[in-house]
């Protein structure tokens, strides 16, 4: 459209200005995607050194980290992997059927009751999970409880739901309410109702916001950090501690194994559901 | 909707509850907690906050943190707006593909996108060979444990939390808008500035608050890439609990972070309120 434009006159102020607007853009564009993907790629590479050092490039390739990573030396590493791969499937869950109560309750009621409730149930995304984190801590250590997976799990639950009541809140905004009005005209239940029309509406919603809340619990460490103990410990708590240490490459090969199963998951979940489109709503 | 009313409360309950007791309860403990003198919590008293007041190293911690925030905010902004134009013009194919590209880092772990800024960062690393090779320095510049470097790390980090929002918004704005200022002789710069800005704005203050709350409080980023040199207000909480247990101290300074971290917020949407109306009117 505006190259048209431009064509037809003589180079001008004006063209010039816009090419270098095209210029800048593409530029800095340029920037933001490598600098996205960049990393990424880096550690995919580092993780196949055959090396002792995380020197990139690489003098060669191979796959002993992976093996190290497997073998009996890392049984800790494998310990916190399983751990948090628990929490987050029942914080998971946890948060998609309570989120999903809370967002059939709130999600079309304009009463300014709901709106205080949905800026509360919001509110872990915003304030900083530092300081949640260190609350639970004090909290729980004041009732009698000592550090333990369920503590851990009842903290990532706060820090979760708020995924999939954005997510669930989203698509019930797209469910006609004339449907549930028929259906109970015509004689349905509300549990029956909310089963044949409401949650097949909400279901690629709640999945996606399901699948953000467990990627979120293995992601998380404010409320990990205070909670986990060496007996309850949790996979990113573990590899900060490594990294803190020394610079140890099975962390590259840890990372090459998030890198790979985020990739397969996201696919997957796009399939599925649409998660991109869910989530850019 | 049909439904009752009270039946449609009901559902809000039991996530209600769980927030009641496990997020305002401790967070509530957590401002009692910090009215103790002694670390056995026996002794009420404002000491521990007149030691955070009158200390000057306290201030400078906080200050810090809160300029690591508006620095993370405005990296992302400059480097993640271009990239968002480019989204918006995009075909739907090429839009596919950048959507992916900015979901991934946001479901990569956070120790794992860390620890690839180690791998760049570092006097070894991707960036001061690069440098090197081209001549511009004989010998490493210091990346790791500079402030530099951790902004530029958080750039990375956080830029998906900018560009969500923003994206989603500018995928709104009607394309006629911008034909019409093409072709009533703006330049693409002046479109830019006086057509796209002004109307992509609640995705630039949604994106703002997302990137300010999350960069304060991203605890393993500040202590990898910071180390000990760099305090910010979350790496003293932790040590204030888990090193010197001293909880009044760490419960002081979670609420410093978490009324600041609000107020910042509330400055961000006030001024964006403001422009806003100005921008319309």
């Amino acid at each position: 459209m505006s190259d048209k434009t431009s064509l037809k006159h003589l180079p001008s102020y004006k063209s010039l200005a816009d090419a270098s607007y095209s210029a800048c853009i593409y530029t800095v564009a340029g920037l933001a995607l490598l600098i996205l993907l960049g990393p990424v790629v880096i550690v995919l590479i580092t993780s196949l050194t055959d090396g002792q050092t995380l020197r990139f490039p690489p003098t060669g390739l191979s796959l002993r980290w992976y093996q190290e990573l497997f073998s009996a030396r890392s049984t800790p590493i494998h310990r916190a992997a399983g751990n948090s791969l628990l929490v987050a499937l029942v914080s998971a869950l946890a948060a998609a059927v309570l989120g999903c109560m809370a967002s059939l309750a709130i999600a079309r009621s304009r009463r300014r009751g709901a709106r205080v409730m949905d800026s509360l149930f919001m509110s872990p995304l915003i304030l900083p999970g530092i300081a949640f984190g260190l609350a639970a801590l004090v909290y729980f250590t004041m009732i009698g409880f000592r550090p333990s997976l369920a503590l851990i799990t009842i903290g990532h639950i706060v820090m979760v739901t708020p995924f999939v009541l954005r997510t669930t809140s989203a698509s019930l905004a797209q469910l006609d309410g004339t449907l549930l009005e028929c259906s109970a005209s015509l004689g349905a239940t509300r549990w029956y109702s909310f089963r044949r029309i409401t949650l097949p509406i909400i279901f690629p919603g709640l999945v996606a916001g399901g699948f953000m809340a467990f990627m979120a619990s293995i992601d998380n460490v404010p409320v990990s950090l205070f909670l986990s103990s060496p007996r309850s410990d949790m996979l990113p708590i573990r590899l900060w501690g490594m990294m803190e240490s020394t610079l140890d490459v099975r962390i590259a090969a840890v990372s090459g194994i998030f890198i790979v199963s985020v990739l397969v998951l996201m696919l997957v979940m796009e399939r599925l559901v649409g998660l991109s489109r869910r989530l850019n709503d | 909707m049909q439904l009752p009313k009270s039946a449609q409360w009901q559902l809000a309950l039991p996530l209600s509850l769980f927030y009641i007791a496990f997020f305002a309860a401790p967070l509530l403990l957590l401002i009692g907690v910090s009215f103790f003198n002694d670390e056995m919590l026996t002794q009420p008293g404002l000491g521990n906050w007149r030691r955070f007041v009158s200390d000057a190293f306290y201030w400078k911690v906080t200050f810090d943190t809160v300029k690591l925030g508006v620095y993370t905010v405005c990296a992302t902004i400059l480097v993640g707006y271009p990239l968002a134009l480019v989204y918006m013009q995009a075909g739907p194919r090429t839009k596919r593909i950048l959507l992916f590209i900015i979901l991934m880092p946001v479901l990569l772990s956070v120790v794992v996108r860390t620890f690839a800024w180690i791998v760049i960062l570092s006097e070894q690393g991707v960036i001061n060979q690069t440098i090197m090779a081209l001549g511009l320095t004989s010998t490493p510049i210091r990346l790791l444990q500079t402030e530099l470097g951790l902004v530029i790390s958080l750039t990375q980090i956080e830029m998906p939390l900018m560009l969500l929002p923003l994206i989603s918004v500018m995928a709104r704005i009607d394309p006629n808008l911008i034909d019409a200022s093409t072709s009533l002789g703006a330049s693409r710069w002046g479109t830019l500035f006086k057509v796209i800005v002004p109307l992509s704005f609640p995705g630039l203050i949604a994106g703002c608050i997302l990137v300010f709350a999350s960069s304060t409080t991203a605890f393993i980023s500040h202590s990898i890439i910071g180390g000990n040199r760099l305090i910010y207000l979350p790496l003293m909480i932790w040590q204030q609990t888990s090193v010197l247990y001293n909880w009044p101290l760490a419960a002081v300074g979670a609420i410093v972070l978490l009324v600041s971290v609000s107020l910042c917020i509330a400055l961000i949407t006030l001024l964006g309120r403001r422009s806003m109306r100005h921008l319309y009117v």
